[in-house]
């Protein structure tokens, strides 16, 4: 045990002599850099003078255009088709059902942008969703993102606008520049991803949906296709310090148009509406959905009014209806009788 | 604007024309100034907003009130619907069946109809496997009604549950499946692909019992069924049918038939040469089909099968209407006839037909002999409105490899016809007083028709039967590339090349005879003039 230690500390130092001779090296070649000084270096700024602040390049105005350009595509679609695709299916194992509900739209050329609409419960929502859009849309989709999240480092940002072709978008309320560069967007033919509820869950239930996705809808006139997906929450939910693989279960629905004279405040009810029994046909099966939404008593997604243990105990219920159930089953277990 | 069917006399500059042999094709050139091709109309546009044409069909139906005001909570709803028969080949999905009876779902949900149950109509036809039922419905309403035991395949041999309607002056016993008689409405799902399905047609044989069925599936009433995809005066079986239909509408359930037709656009890219006329063929249609060709030649027959059955047709709706039965059916014959008819002048001394790899009877499986005999006799020489293109006493030549071979699990009773019945009789009329009622009433193949995925004992009958008229009319059929005994065995003629066959035509036809070729697939009726 002595030996190792004494081991350890010699090779420390040892790596600590390296560090030094590296270092020194470094300063010895910065050195007539340095000595260039401005143009070649930043500018030294003088005692008294107010320097005014860059505008920021975070948040909202992250700029993400180049992420729409040939070779970020081609490295996204390299990235999402391989390792983002075999890490989606060994973690979330996903079921996808109802893409034959947008088989109209695919028919049309060229298939018009769309937005889809899912809930969100999970940052695994965003790989799943993007590696189930079928095609013409997967290789064409844009993710809208919370700014305030995504957005608020450099580094972080443009993983983001990279690997998933994130956009910034308010949670809150989507302003007239934000939704004027996504009207652009799908007027250029890119999908949208919009999660209607602003965030993940933070208790495992739905939240209410928020009107982005209706406005946005109503602004560029694409469908929205509300998307239920099932599972994500027990694989990495809000609050969770690790993921653990599961089963995921993603079901489309058919696309939902504004009508005339409708206000953004119902189509968003009808998304929500469309969502609820999405979930409700993915827990049950398609008649029992239909019927219930029909008679307008399927499960809300935003769980029992209650609060507390019980919406806790509730949720556990509820889970035991989904995929999560399927991976909590225990196989049964004989007793040993010799 | 698709282009209508047309009539081309072949010159000598005429390109050697398509012809099907089973899972292959083959190039022949006919000869010059006596002969001529019928080519089919190009694909209609389909329906721009196929879902919402079905919703405004349901709710402004054909002397009818709309769905919604017939349905109310505590009924009890029967949806039928057409079995893998049709469309060949299947269609792309989401297939029609589902689209229609989600629409019809989704408005008995809104009225609060739970006592809703789902019946596949084959007839005597095979039990449906659960890949082609999800096909045909969808994942969806498979899930949902299957589980439960809401939907489930008719049996024509469950006389528990089969209830007799009543009787035509005819004598005629209508008994159909005892749900569909009990229900409060009863939905009809139909896919429209030839004139002679639809109508009445669509319950009063889907949803039958083999004993309501074997009173007009005869080969007396074949062979004096004159017009089958015709005028419905000139069709024995299709009067019959429709003196049942009108038993069914004066003592049988409420009704709602839902008809949709599909264009001909049958197969998809790789297979494009098929729908196109020779001399329009591209460098890549001639490079698909000689790779296709040679590729086939080389494949064993099963995976050549394989293939071909797994073809999905991009063919689209190109109406829907619903309503009354009878009203319904006059406006799907007008859109079918849109589609399929080309107006020809004259008959023909020689008629000759490509046999494909699939008929309505072996989706998914093998195009057996009796099924080659049913496919060209029955169907593609009835593809015609007023008189046959063929002159009576004339010669029909198909082309097929004619292969011995069957599928026993789909066609247990056709082994045992081929090799019993055929070599007594070809007769239709013979063979059903001597043999149909041992196939029929045979206890082994009614167990595989109720319990697997078997066609009843008596259908190789009926196929037969189905070319009674053909068979009648014409003084000599020949098969060309078929195996020679098995043609025999069929009562046909065997030939080497079509050359040949046009030389052993001669002696029932003369020298130098007139012919006819019907380009097949797409669909065409030819109104022979």
């Amino acid at each position: 045990m002595g030996d190792k230690k004494s081991i350890s500390i010699t090779q420390l130092r040892r790596l600590a002599k390296i560090g030094d001779a590296a270092s020194g090296a470094l300063s010895s070649v910065m050195q007539p850099v340095r000595s260039l000084g401005f143009p070649y270096l930043k500018p030294t700024r003088p005692k008294g003078v107010v320097v005014p602040e860059e505008p920021s390049k975070l948040g909202t105005d992250f700029e993400t255009d180049w992420a729409r350009k040939a070779p970020a595509r081609a490295a996204r679609k390299v990235f999402t088709r391989g390792p983002l695709k075999a890490l989606v299916k060994a973690m979330a194992d996903p079921e996808v059902v109802g893409t034959d509900r947008l088989s109209d739209l695919m028919e049309l050329d060229p298939s018009p942008a769309v937005i889809f609409a899912p809930n969100h419960h999970s940052h695994v929502d965003t790989p799943l969703i993007i590696t189930a859009v079928p095609e013409p849309w997967g290789s064409k989709l844009v993710v809208a993102a919370a700014a305030d999240y995504f957005f608020d480092k450099r580094v972080k940002g443009t993983l983001a606008a990279l690997t998933l072709n994130a956009f910034p978008i308010e949670r809150e309320v989507t302003t007239r520049k934000s939704s004027d560069q996504l009207r652009r967007l799908v007027d250029t033919g890119w999908s949208l991803v919009i999660y209607p509820e602003g965030g993940r869950s933070p208790d495992g239930w739905g939240q209410e949906f928020k009107g982005g996705a209706a406005y946005l809808a109503g602004r560029t006139g694409a469908p929205v296709v509300p998307v239920f997906i099932d599972g994500t929450g027990s694989i990495f939910g809000k609050g969770m310090k690790r993921p653990r693989a599961g089963k995921t279960k993603v079901v489309f629905g058919a696309p939902l148009f504004p009508q005339e004279g409708e206000n953004t405040r119902r189509f968003n009810a009808r998304i929500e509406a469309a969502v609820t029994s999405l979930g409700d046909e993915a827990l049950t099966d398609y008649w029992t959905a239909r019927r219930r939404a029909a008679a307008g008593t399927s499960p809300k997604l935003t769980g029992p009014e209650y609060n507390g243990w019980r919406r806790q105990w509730a949720l556990a219920e509820h889970r035991k209806l989904g995929k999560a159930g399927q991976r909590r089953r225990q196989q049964r277990r004989w007793p040993d009788l010799g | 604007m698709p282009r209508p069917g047309f009539v081309l006399e072949v010159d000598r500059s005429t390109p050697p024309i398509l012809y099907w042999r089973g899972e292959n094709f083959s190039l022949e050139k006919l000869p010059a100034g006596r002969s001529r091709v019928i080519y089919p109309p190009e694909p209609l546009a389909p329906l721009k907003d196929i879902d919402g044409a079905i919703r405004h069909a349901l709710l402004n139906p054909h002397d009818q009130d709309p769905l919604p005001a017939l349905l109310f909570p505590g009924m009890k709803l029967t949806i039928a619907f057409d079995d893998v028969s049709l469309p060949l080949p299947k269609m792309r999905r989401p297939d029609v069946r589902q689209r229609l009876i989600e629409a019809v779902l989704d408005m008995a949900a809104e009225a609060g109809v739970d006592d809703v149950h789902l019946i596949a109509a084959l007839g005597l036809h095979r039990r449906m496997h659960e890949y082609e039922l999800r096909h045909a419905l969808g994942d969806r309403i498979y899930d949902a009604f299957h589980p439960r035991g809401m939907l489930y395949q008719h049996d024509a041999e469950d006389y528990d549950n089969l209830t007799v309607i009543g009787t035509t002056d005819h004598g005629e016993v209508l008994e159909i499946n005892k749900r569909a008689a009990d229900s409060d409405l009863v939905v009809y799902a139909n896919i429209n692909s030839v004139a002679m399905d639809g109508g009445w047609k669509s319950i009063t044989t889907g949803l039958a019992s083999y004993r309501c069925l074997s009173a007009h599936h005869t080969g007396h009433t074949l062979q004096q069924t004159r017009s089958l995809m015709g005028h419905r005066e000139h069709s024995a079986l299709h009067q019959s049918i429709w003196r049942l239909g009108k038993v069914l509408s004066d003592h049988g359930p409420k009704l709602f038939q839902i008809e949709t037709t599909l264009n001909t656009d049958m197969f998809p890219d790789p297979y494009g040469f098929i729908n196109k006329r020779e001399w329009e063929w591209s460098t890549k249609d001639r490079a698909m089909f000689l790779g296709t060709t040679k590729a086939l030649s080389r494949t064993p027959i099963k995976l050549a099968r394989k293939i071909f059955q797994g073809i999905e047709g991009p063919h689209q709706m190109t109406s829907v209407q619903a309503g009354e039965t009878s009203a319904v059916h006059a406006l799907t014959l007008a859109k079918v006839y849109e589609q399929q008819l080309v107006p020809v002048e004259g008959q023909t001394d020689i008629l000759t037909l490509g046999i494909p790899f699939v008929s309505p009877y072996n989706p998914d499986g093998v195009m057996n002999p009796v099924l080659v005999m049913c496919m060209g006799l029955g169907y593609l020489f009835n593809m015609y409105r007023n008189k046959p293109l063929v002159r009576e006493g004339g010669v029909i030549i198909m082309t097929h490899p004619t292969y011995r071979d069957f599928n026993p699990v789909h066609h247990p009773s056709y082994i045992d016809f081929f090799e019993q019945v055929l070599p007594d009789t070809t007769d239709p009329v013979v063979m059903g007083q001597k043999w149909e009622k041992q196939f029929a009433e045979d206890e082994w193949y009614r167990h595989l028709y109720r319990t697997g995925n078997a066609y009843h004992g008596v259908h190789p009958f009926y196929a037969w039967y189905w070319g009674a008229h053909g068979q009648q009319w014409a003084a000599k059929v020949i098969i060309v590339g078929g195996d020679g005994p098995t043609v025999r065995r069929l009562g046909f003629t065997p030939a080497s090349t079509l050359d040949d066959a046009f030389e052993i035509a001669g002696d029932v036809v003369g020298r130098s005879p007139t012919i006819t070729h019907l380009h097949v697939p797409a669909l065409l009726v030819a109104d022979v003039q």
